[in-house]
C-alpha cells in the first residue's frame, strides 16, 4: 500500500480532515466489498501522482459506523472529497482512473 | 504508438480469461484489456465480482468465494505469459486485419493496438429499470450490488426487483442483515432454479408481492419508499423501503461492435453453429457476450476455451496458407 495513504477511525476523523493543507479524498470502504479492492491500486497510484495536491485517506466502514452514518453513505465504495474540511463532492460505486481524475479535476 | 499483438481477448470474465489461460499455454502471448473497476458487473473480473458463495462451479466441494474464484482464474492466466491493460476498449475496427483497437480517446488516428485474431468476451452488464429518479438515487438506497450494500440496511426493510437466480440470491444474501425483504416480480412465477425458489419460499424474512412492477423510486436524499403498480388490476400504491435491489437481467455489452459484428435483436453476439466463429473472419465471441440462453460461469468457461482453440487453429491456418 501507498505511505501516503493514512487509514482513518471514527476518533481521528475530524481532526485529520479539518487540519490539511489540501483537499482530502476519503474512501469509504470494508473487507468485503469487491469493487472497493478494485479500485484500491487507482486510489494508490491517485495518492502518488496527486501528492501535494490532494491527499487520499481510508475509513473502513465496519470499525468506524460513525462517521460512515454521518456522511450517509450507503453503498460501498464511496469517496467523499473534503476541503476545508467539508464534503465538495461525492462519487459513488466503483469507476476506473481516468474518470475518477476528471470527476476530481473541477475541485483540484 | 500502435502496439502488435497476434491475439486479443476483450473482457476478463471466466471466458476471457479461460480463453487467455488456453492462449497463453499455446504460446500466443494474449493481451486481455481487462475493463475498468465499476459497480455494475462491467468490471474486471466479470459478473462474479459482486457474488459471494458460487455453489456450482465444478471442483469446489464447498463452494468458493466469487472473487476469489476470478483472482485465481487471473494468475493462472499470467502464469503462461498473459498480459493484461486495465483499460476500456473504446472502438475497434473490423474491416481489414490485423484489427485495430483503440483504448481511451476513439478519435485518435492510429489504433492502441492491433490484433491478428480477436476474442470478444466483454460480457453483459445489470439492466437499470430505468425509472424517472433510480439514478439520481443510485448508491442512496437504490442498488446494483447487494454484496457491496447489504451490510447498509441491518435492521431495514426493503425490495429486491427480479424473478431470476441473481435475484433470489440476493433477496436471500439480504436477509442477513434486512428484517424484511420483499421480492417484486412482475409475473407470477419466478424464472429462478427450483434450488433458489425452494430456499426463497423457506426465508421466513422474504415476502414475494406477484405481478407487481415498481414504476418509481421515491425520497428526497434517500430511498424512502417505491410506488408500485399490480399489473393484473393497474392500481397503484406505495411500498415504504430504504431499499431497491434491482436484479431484473444483463443486457451485453456489445455496443463498440454494432454495425460490425452480426447480433441479435437484444444485442447478444451471434456465432456460427457450435463454434465461437463470428461473421468476421479472425473474430471469436465467448461468454455471456454471446450467450443469453444459459449464462452461467461454467459455461463462459468453456465457451472461452473453444474460442482460444478456433483462434489457435484459425492462426495456424492462416500461417499456413502464406507458405
Amino acid at each position: 500500500m501507498s505511505e501516503k495513504i493514512t487509514n482513518l477511525s471514527d476518533a481521528s476523523f475530524d481532526e485529520h480532515v479539518k487540519s490539511s493543507d489540501v483537499p482530502v479524498l476519503v474512501d469509504f470502504w470494508a473487507e468485503w466489498c469487491g469493487p472497493c479492492k478494485m479500485i484500491a491500486p487507482v486510489l494508490e497510484e491517485i495518492a502518488d501522482e496527486q501528492a501535494g495536491k490532494l491527499e487520499v485517506v481510508k475509513l473502513n466502514i465496519d470499525d468506524n459506523l460513525d462517521v460512515t452514518r454521518r456522511f450517509d453513505v450507503m453503498s460501498i465504495p464511496t469517496l467523499i472529497l473534503f476541503k476545508d474540511g467539508e464534503p465538495a463532492m461525492r462519487i459513488v460505486g466503483a469507476k476506473g482512473k481516468g474518470q475518477l481524475l476528471q470527476e476530481l479535476s473541477a475541485h483540484l | 504508438m500502435t502496439e502488435a499483438r497476434q491475439i486479443i481477448i476483450i473482457g476478463s470474465g471466466p471466458a476471457g480469461l479461460t480463453a487467455a489461460i488456453y492462449a497463453s499455454r499455446a504460446q500466443l502471448a494474449p493481451l486481455v484489456i481487462e475493463g475498468e473497476p465499476s459497480s455494475n458487473s462491467d468490471q474486471p473480473g466479470g459478473q462474479l465480482m459482486l457474488t459471494t458463495d458460487v455453489e456450482n462451479y465444478p471442483g469446489f466441494v464447498d463452494g468458493v468465494m466469487g472473487p476469489e474464484l476470478m483472482v485465481a482464474f487471473r494468475e493462472q492466466a499470467a502464469r503462461f505469459g498473459t498480459d493484461y491493460v486495465t483499460a476500456k476498449v473504446s472502438r475497434v475496427d473490423l474491416s481489414a486485419r490485423p484489427f485495430g483497437l483503440w483504448v481511451g480517446d476513439p478519435d485518435a488516428s492510429d489504433p492502441t493496438y492491433t490484433a491478428e485474431a480477436l476474442i470478444v468476451a466483454t460480457g453483459a452488464k445489470s439492466l437499470m429499470l430505468q425509472l424517472p429518479n433510480e439514478e439520481r438515487l443510485l448508491g442512496y438506497g437504490v442498488s446494483t450490488c447487494a454484496t457491496c450494500d447489504g451490510f447498509f440496511f441491518r435492521g431495514h426493510e426493503i425490495a429486491v426487483v427480479g424473478g431470476g437466480d441473481s435475484a433470489l440470491e440476493e433477496a436471500i444474501f439480504l436477509t442477513r442483515f434486512a428484517d424484511k425483504v420483499t421480492l417484486i416480480h412482475r409475473r407470477g412465477e419466478l424464472r429462478a432454479s427450483k434450488v433458489m425458489r425452494k430456499r426463497a419460499h423457506a426465508n421466513p424474512k422474504i415476502e414475494f408481492l406477484w405481478h407487481t412492477s415498481v414504476i418509481d423510486v421515491l425520497g428526497d436524499k434517500k430511498v424512502q419508499s417505491i410506488k408500485i403498480r399490480n399489473n393484473e388490476t393497474g392500481e397503484e400504491s406505495v411500498l415504504p423501503v430504504t431499499g431497491l435491489f434491482v436484479a431484473i437481467g444483463h443486457q451485453p455489452n456489445t455496443a463498440i461492435f454494432k454495425g460490425q459484428l452480426d447480433m441479435e435483436d437484444s444485442g447478444y453476439l451471434q456465432t456460427l453453429g457450435t463454434t465461437t466463429y463470428t461473421n468476421v473472419e479472425g473474430v471469436f465471441a465467448c461468454g455471456d457476450v454471446q450467450d443469453h440462453r444459459y449464462r452461467q460461469a461454467v459455461t463462459a468457461a468453456g465457451s472461452g476455451c473453444m474460442a482460444a482453440i478456433d483462434a489457435e487453429r484459425w492462426l495456424e491456418d492462416q500461417a499456413a496458407s502464406r507458405h
